[in-house]
């Protein structure tokens, strides 16, 4: 692939993007008690908003080929390896930008609604703009070891909030999971970049700035390009949660509400994809490595989707959606169609983020119910929540010129034109599962008899204008969002033409119209028969949950206890790691190490404790060894001579 | 005239016996007497030596060995009345905090 040298501008006002939110978030961390709950989350949402402002001038600002960079000062300086602490923003990171600013700024309004009861908000809002920083260092970094920093900067907060309200062991073990198992993902991600640093410097070239690897991608050796990109795509999996590193997504929702859509919708989980993205120029080199992508994407997507079939819980059924949508991005990037992965990513923050803060909307009113079948009926109560939640499903579920529909169906597309008609056919099956079970979502939380029992009832209201808002401006940018990028029939893609200048031109076969539009209608058709299943089984009245008859059979069973994949790691990973670490607890330890130790010690306290009855204390026990000393002595020179 | 190895004779029996004293008495003053025992048998080598040798350097060397000893006696009885005053005891072997 071909890209031209960006043009290159200092420009120091990038470094106030991230630190904004930083600054707010210390001087929570020491006033925000002071302040009180609501001036602290004032704040805490002004200095998103400030950085979104900054974002959209720097959006704003830049030229089309253009690359703006701030370099704040030299971190590492070592011979002729040099780090620096310098952010860049091109035309990738500007997108990356708005969606982590625009979308965290709603989210941390409708938090202000959602979190107000809550004892904790303060902290909370420490949290989310330390959350805001990290990511938007991981998407502004402009060498990989910034990225890096910003990636386990975002780890680390996921595991602060999912495990928020920690009084409840469950959430705690759950933050955990997720810490552990992102920490996989970034075994591979800094093998990775070793390897990364070490076979270039071999050439003679140490650098881990993205402009110059991407010069120099070209030295390395092909097989070695594979097995960087295959590190860093692990990386990616645990960030991402693509099989096999999926697991700690759907548990992650034992956090707030808003803190599932913020990170485990719109941003911290899309950073895989935006990795790859990053680094395309090394991954296009790699096509057994992109192969591999583009499958377990695929797989992800379909298996993520047949689970969230099932699935009784308003929030685990959104979060198999995302881990499914984010396959759909990772088999986009699979094809090499990275722009097209971005465009997902960016259509996706809209849905998903609505769709989880209409979620969580839905459990703010029932007072912290979240299984299905305790609800129903809620459209004559929450008219607003209900009309932005019916947007965002039809948008997920891929509805004509939503914004889902125009992403989605691009990356189908690309599947189709790349011949990988296997994968292509998985995208449009999982396509009509997600309307199935978006559609069966709907149906079960929003249609029928409200089947809340009589507290929730009593508590049922339609939330604030505080959460509202950002629910109707969500709605609508799950509609206009995906306008941007239009397939070439209605009026052509805005979206490849800007980022262009980051992923070169858009390249790869491209089939006739006639044909595209017929490979649509067959996903559209797919998924209508998606939508109209859903009516029949959930949708009317007298329907299965209406008659508790939610039991199935086998598959059914496997698809609602997430095919025991968590208990498949728990009998092949962490049993056997916790027995060999209990070998090692009560056995290794205090034996060996512990024996080798102590066994010293006593040896010495042995001999000593022998050798110290010569020391009596008697001056003639002394004097008779000085006698016997002196007789000795004499004995041996008489004997000597 | 009584030959040098009568004389050496008696002052080595004398000696082991001071030896003995110092090591195996329980009281102090009887260690401290055992002391000029070997004190004086040196002497009486030293004195044997000089009419022996018909040398003087012998006999001023007794005299030196007479000063010391009257030296020691003085302080060593002057720690011996002072411990007795502390622990209304002369046996060394009461005497042991120094060990371990």
């Amino acid at each position: 692939m071909v890209t031209n040298a960006l043009a290159s501008t200092a420009y120091d006002l990038l470094r106030w993007i991230p630190l904004i939110p930083l600054l707010a978030a210390a001087f929570n961390l020491f006033w925000g008690r002071a302040l009180g709950r609501k001036t602290a989350g004032a704040l805490a949402c002004a200095a998103v908003s400030a950085s979104f402002v900054l974002a959209f001038y720097v959006f704003w600002q830049l030229p089309a080929d253009g690359l703006f960079r701030d370099l704040v000062y030299t971190w590492i300086d070592s011979g002729s390896f040099k780090v620096n602490l310098s952010f860049q923003v091109d035309a990738l990171s500007a997108v990356m930008l708005l969606i982590v600013t625009g979308i965290g700024f709603l989210i941390h309004i409708y938090s202000l609604g959602y979190m107000e009861h809550d004892e904790g908000m303060v902290r909370f809002f420490i949290y989310l703009n330390l959350f805001i920083f990290f990511m938007l260092v991981l998407v502004m970094g402009d060498n990989l070891l910034t990225l890096f920093v910003g990636w386990e900067g975002v780890g680390l907060c996921s595991y602060l909030l999912i495990g928020f309200w920690y009084h409840d062991p469950n959430n705690a073990i759950a933050g955990n999971k997720a810490f552990i198992v992102n920490r996989i993902g970034d075994w591979g991600f800094i093998l990775g970049l070793f390897l990364l640093v070490t076979e270039l410097g071999r050439q003679g070239i140490w650098t881990l700035d993205f402009i110059e690897l991407q010069k120099h991608a070209g030295m390395l050796n092909p097989s070695v390009i594979g097995v960087i990109t295959l590190l860093l795509f692990i990386g990616a999996t645990g960030k991402s949660a693509q099989i096999p590193l999926f697991v700690w997504l759907p548990d992650a929702m034992a956090g707030p509400t808003p803190v599932s859509a913020l990170i485990h919708a719109a941003t911290m989980v899309t950073a895989g994809v935006y990795l790859t993205a990053r680094l395309h120029f090394l991954f296009v080199l790699a096509p057994s490595t992109l192969a591999l992508i583009a499958w377990i994407g695929a797989a992800t997507a379909f298996f993520a989707a047949t689970i969230a079939l099932t699935q009784n819980d308003i929030k685990k059924v959104l979060a198999y959606s995302t881990v499914s949508q984010l396959g759909y991005m990772f088999l986009a990037v699979g094809m090499g169609a990275f722009g097209v992965a971005i465009f997902h990513v960016f259509t996706h923050a809209f849905f998903k983020a609505c769709l989880f803060l209409g979620s969580g909307s839905v459990i703010h009113a029932l007072d912290g119910e979240q299984d299905m079948r305790r609800m129903g009926g809620l459209k004559a109560h929450m008219p607003t929540t209900y009309r932005t939640y019916v947007v965002a499903t039809l948008a997920i579920a891929g509805a004509p010129f939503t914004a889902g529909f125009f992403s989605k169906d691009l990356i189908l597309w690309q599947a189709f034109t790349h011949g990988a008609m296997a994968l292509w056919a998985i995208g449009v099956i999982t396509a009509g599962m997600t309307a199935f079970y978006m559609f069966r979502q709907l149906f079960m939380v929003f249609h029928g008899e409200c089947r809340a029992d009589a507290h929730a009832k009593a508590h049922l209201h339609e939330s604030p204008a505080v959460m509202t808002l950002p629910l109707i401006v969500l709605a609508i940018g799950s509609i206009f969002a995906g306008w941007l990028g239009a397939p070439e029939y209605l009026w052509g893609s805005r979206w490849d033409h800007w980022l262009s200048a980051v992923f070169g031109a858009a390249e790869g076969p491209h089939g006739s119209v006639s044909t595209e539009i017929v490979v649509t209608l067959l996903t559209l058709g797919v998924v209508a028969v998606g939508i109209y299943l859903a009516y029949l089984k959930y949708g009317r009245a007298g329907s299965a949950v209406e008659q508790k008859d939610l039991a199935g059979g086998l598959l059914y069973r496997l698809s609602l206890n997430k095919y025991y994949v968590d208990e498949i790691y728990d009998y092949v990973f962490v049993r056997p790691f916790t027995a060999c670490s209990r070998f090692f607890a009560e056995f290794i330890d205090p034996w060996v190490i512990d024996g080798t130790v102590n066994g010293v010690a006593a040896l010495v306290r042995l001999s000593s404790q022998v050798w110290r009855g010569v020391q009596t204390g008697n001056v003639q026990h002394y004097a008779a060894g000085l006698l016997l000393g002196t007789l000795a002595l004499l004995a041996y020179y008489l004997g000597q001579s | 005239m009584i030959p040098l190895h009568y004389y050496l004779i008696l002052s080595a029996v004398v000696f082991a016996i001071g030896v003995i004293g110092v090591l195996v008495r329980r009281n102090l003053i009887v260690v401290l007497m055992s002391i000029e025992l070997m004190l004086n048998a040196v002497n009486l080598t030293f004195i044997a030596f000089s009419r022996y040798l018909g040398s003087a350097v012998g006999q001023v060397a007794v005299f030196f060995v007479l000063a010391v000893a009257a030296a020691e006696a003085v302080i060593g009885l002057a720690i011996i009345i002072s411990v007795f005053r502390q622990r209304q005891s002369l046996d060394p072997q009461d005497m042991q905090l120094l060990k371990w």
